[in-house]
């Protein structure tokens, strides 16, 4: 089954076949970039912008570094600093930029639904890069892939998310992916960053950490903002630490061969001992920034394949 | 000159009854209510066979947003009385949200002003209770009930200064004026856009608890028995908060309540992909808090019934869920949209009018909302099966921000009089 998306919008419209037709285009995609192959030119002649309404290095780059392997011509527009000061609004700012008829368009947007809204007004294929507390899916993706490697599996597997659940789109794209593959969520957390109505999500819920881990495949943290941590959420950076930060004597409840993830960036000290972290026997995080440019190049790629077919239809459809 | 509507179904939600009549007006009053046209029609100087339509008391719409002054071209008073008129309201009770607050008597006398020249329905304002809705000082009560203010709310802006809100509350307890708030906790929805549940999280879009609600409602019952002032609230939305009011109706308060008819007819669920034009104040509630609302409104514990016409033009709702404005215009969807209700079963024709018309006239000491005689001839006559599907752009309002758009509705008005003054259809497209 191939994949039909126009968008990549969020995981929720995605069918399982078409998450492993991805992951399996990006596993390809991994391999070459380890061995230095050229990735070829699934994207030459496509003009790839970068809105980032919301100040980031990683995803950012990562996306721009995708593009530039699969030989798009990569614009990063700085909207943080020009119009949307100015008032301009968010239709009138996608307005101006579809008259400039760019092809691949990666927005990340501080609020909830704003990269659904813009994809309504534009004739490109539009990928989320985070919006909001709604949903970041090429970070599922990546982590989906990550997991995929390291365990052989992406399904029947028990896997918790820990940590501030309630303001992450992180977590929300993950529990749909491996809900859609068919694994085991746990949400490990405290309650003050649990999100209301989670009882209906269908995971399985822990307030203990010990106690949420045990004999997980897989441990994935969240970061936690510092800005949550002054006595809001959790009453203090060492109480939350002492209590939800993953260090080896938390690990040790998870099963031997438990995999630790974090999408970045990390505190170290807050959320996850920095020695574990380290780890490369337990630790993946830097296999999922590698991972992170495939997932990106499979998505893009996928997505201008699905452009060119839809312009084509439309050319003949005209002519 | 004396006027008779016959062959009516008439609806008199006081006697709660729903029978075949005929209806005589004269000098913008109900002369006399008939079983059945008389013999000779020569002594009326128009007859209108009404076919069988319903016929009721015209709808009392209260805490309506007209944007005179400071966003006349959101709504005017032109544009809101047209909406009312074509929707069978013929009171529309205004809120003073508008900007500047309508928090002065000169203010007042503006809005009243520009009532009497554009506005085909009858206006009644209701001011400002704290200066500049600012929860801090009180309004001048007093000139402004002079005015013709007839309640008094800072809308659905919490004031979060108990001292000064039961300040307020004891002055206008010496005026027996009433005043009108919005029970909500300001802390626990600050910042939050929708009814917290598994629908908002998987939105990822800010939420409080449906609790907040009743927090608020049970501070400001409180307040109205320590204070003694007279007190309706302006929504009341969700199942947790109803034991209390009930309580404090049994034990002898003076308080009512009111709901809007997007509350009764939709749930937080209908946001599905962000629709801005389901953004409201408060948010849209859970189907068990909808169902609940709409069995109190049934009981007659839910005293009122409106639309809480809150008109946004298109660049105000073309935003972010978080970012657009709240509200939606209801005026001329009102009556449609609550006989979804009726046409559920959940609801009698009469207890319809009864919470649409006779009991906001009766908070607000009113002489309409009846069928009776010596009653102001303010009527509403319609269609109740005549099936459409909305298209917003044909609403009068100025904004076109509803819920309802592209939705099957049942019932048409087809006659709207105010003061025995027929105002819809409009004369010239009669």
């Amino acid at each position: 089954m191939p994949f039909r998306q126009p968008h990549l919008l969020g995981i929720e419209p995605l069918h399982p076949v078409e998450i492993t037709t991805l992951l399996d285009l990006a596993d390809a995609y991994a391999e070459r970039n380890r061995k230095g192959l050229p990735a070829g030119d699934a994207l030459a002649g496509l003009t790839q912008v970068n809105m980032f309404f919301e100040p980031s290095t990683r995803t950012q780059s990562s996306f721009e570094l995708a593009g530039k392997r699969l030989g798009a011509s990569v614009m990063n527009m700085g909207v943080a600093a020009s119009s949307v000061k100015k008032g301009e609004t968010l239709i009138d700012t996608a307005l101006t930029l579809n008259a400039m008829r760019p092809d691949l368009l990666v927005v990340r947007h501080p609020m909830s639904g704003a990269v659904d809204l813009l994809a309504q007004k534009v004739q490109c294929a539009v990928l989320n890069a985070g919006d909001g507390r709604h949903e970041h899916p090429t970070q599922a993706l990546l982590d989906a892939l990550t997991i995929r490697r390291a365990k052989g599996r992406l399904h029947r597997l028990s896997i918790a998310i820990c940590g501030d659940i309630a303001h992450s789109r992180v977590a929300r794209s993950n529990i749909l992916l491996l809900h859609k593959m068919e694994n085991r969520v746990r949400l490990v957390a405290p309650p003050t960053l649990l999100p209301p109505g989670i009882d209906a999500f269908g995971c399985e819920v822990f307030t203990d950490m010990e106690e949420g881990l045990r004999g997980v495949d897989v441990v994935m943290m969240l970061r936690l903002q510092r800005e949550r941590m002054d006595g809001g959420f959790v009453p203090s950076e060492r109480e939350y630490f002492h209590r939800y930060g993953l260090d080896a004597a938390k690990l040790a409840h998870a099963a031997p061969d438990a995999i630790v993830m974090h999408p970045g960036p990390m505190n170290r000290g807050v959320e996850i001992d920095g020695t574990l972290a380290d780890d490369i026997n337990r630790s993946v995080i830097q296999t999922q920034v590698e991972m992170g440019v495939a997932v990106r190049m499979a998505a893009m790629d996928l997505l201008a394949q699905n452009l060119r077919a839809a312009r084509g239809r439309a050319a003949l459809g005209e002519g | 000159m004396t006027t008779l509507i016959h062959n009516a179904v008439l609806i008199d939600p006081e006697a709660g009854t729903e029978r075949p009549g005929a209806l005589v007006l004269k000098d913008g009053a109900i002369l006399d209510i008939l079983p059945a046209a008389p013999e000779s029609l020569d002594r009326f100087a128009a007859v209108l066979d009404a076919d069988r339509r319903h016929l009721a008391p015209g709808i009392v719409d209260w805490g309506v947003k007209v944007s005179e002054p400071g966003e006349r071209h959101k709504e005017s008073f032109r544009s809101a009385g047209l909406a009312a008129a074509a929707g069978g309201v013929t009171t529309m009770v205004t809120r003073p949200d508008t900007h500047p607050a309508i928090d002065t008597p000169e203010i007042l006398e503006f809005v009243a002003r520009r009532a009497a020249q554009d506005s085909p329905v009858r206006v009644l304002p209701m001011a400002a209770l704290t200066k500049g809705r600012e929860g801090r000082e009180m309004t001048e009560i007093g000139f402004l009930r002079d005015a013709g203010a007839v309640a008094f709310t800072d809308g659905d802006r919490v004031t979060e200064d108990t001292r000064a809100l039961s300040r307020a509350l004891t002055y206008a307890r010496s005026l027996d004026a009433l005043v009108v708030t919005h029970p909500q906790d300001p802390g626990l929805s600050r910042g939050a856009v929708m009814t917290s549940g598994k629908f908002a999280s998987l939105r990822g879009l800010p939420a409080v608890s449906p609790m907040a609600e009743r927090l608020g409602l049970d501070r400001d019952l409180t307040l109205a028995r320590m204070t003694g002032a007279r007190l309706h609230l302006d929504q009341i939305t969700t199942a947790a908060a109803l034991p209390a009011l009930e309580r404090a109706k049994a034990s002898g308060l003076d308080v009512t309540a009111g709901v809007s008819v997007h509350h009764l007819t939709l749930n937080d669920f209908d946001v599905g992909d962000y629709r801005t034009f389901f953004k409201l104040v408060p948010p849209l509630r859970q189907e068990e808090d909808r169902e609940a609302a709409v069995e109190a409104l049934a009981s007659g514990l839910i005293d009122c019934l409106g639309s809480q016409h809150t008109p946004q033009d298109e660049e105000s709702k073309r935003l972010p869920f978080e970012a657009a404005a709240p509200g939606a215009v209801g005026l001329e969807l009102l009556l449609p949209a609550s006989l979804r209700l009726v046409h559920a079963g959940r609801l009698t024709l009469p207890a319809l009018f009864r919470a649409l018309s006779l009991n906001p006239s009766r908070r607000l000491g009113l002489p309409t909302g009846r069928l009776a005689k010596g009653a102001p001839a303010d009527l509403v006559l319609f269609d109740m099966n005549a099936p459409f599907v909305l298209d917003r752009w044909t609403l009068r309002s100025k904004s076109k921000n509803t819920p309802f758009d592209g939705a099957r509705l049942q019932g048409r008005v087809r006659g709207t009089w105010v003061a025995g003054r027929r105002v819809w259809p409009v004369p010239e497209d009669r």
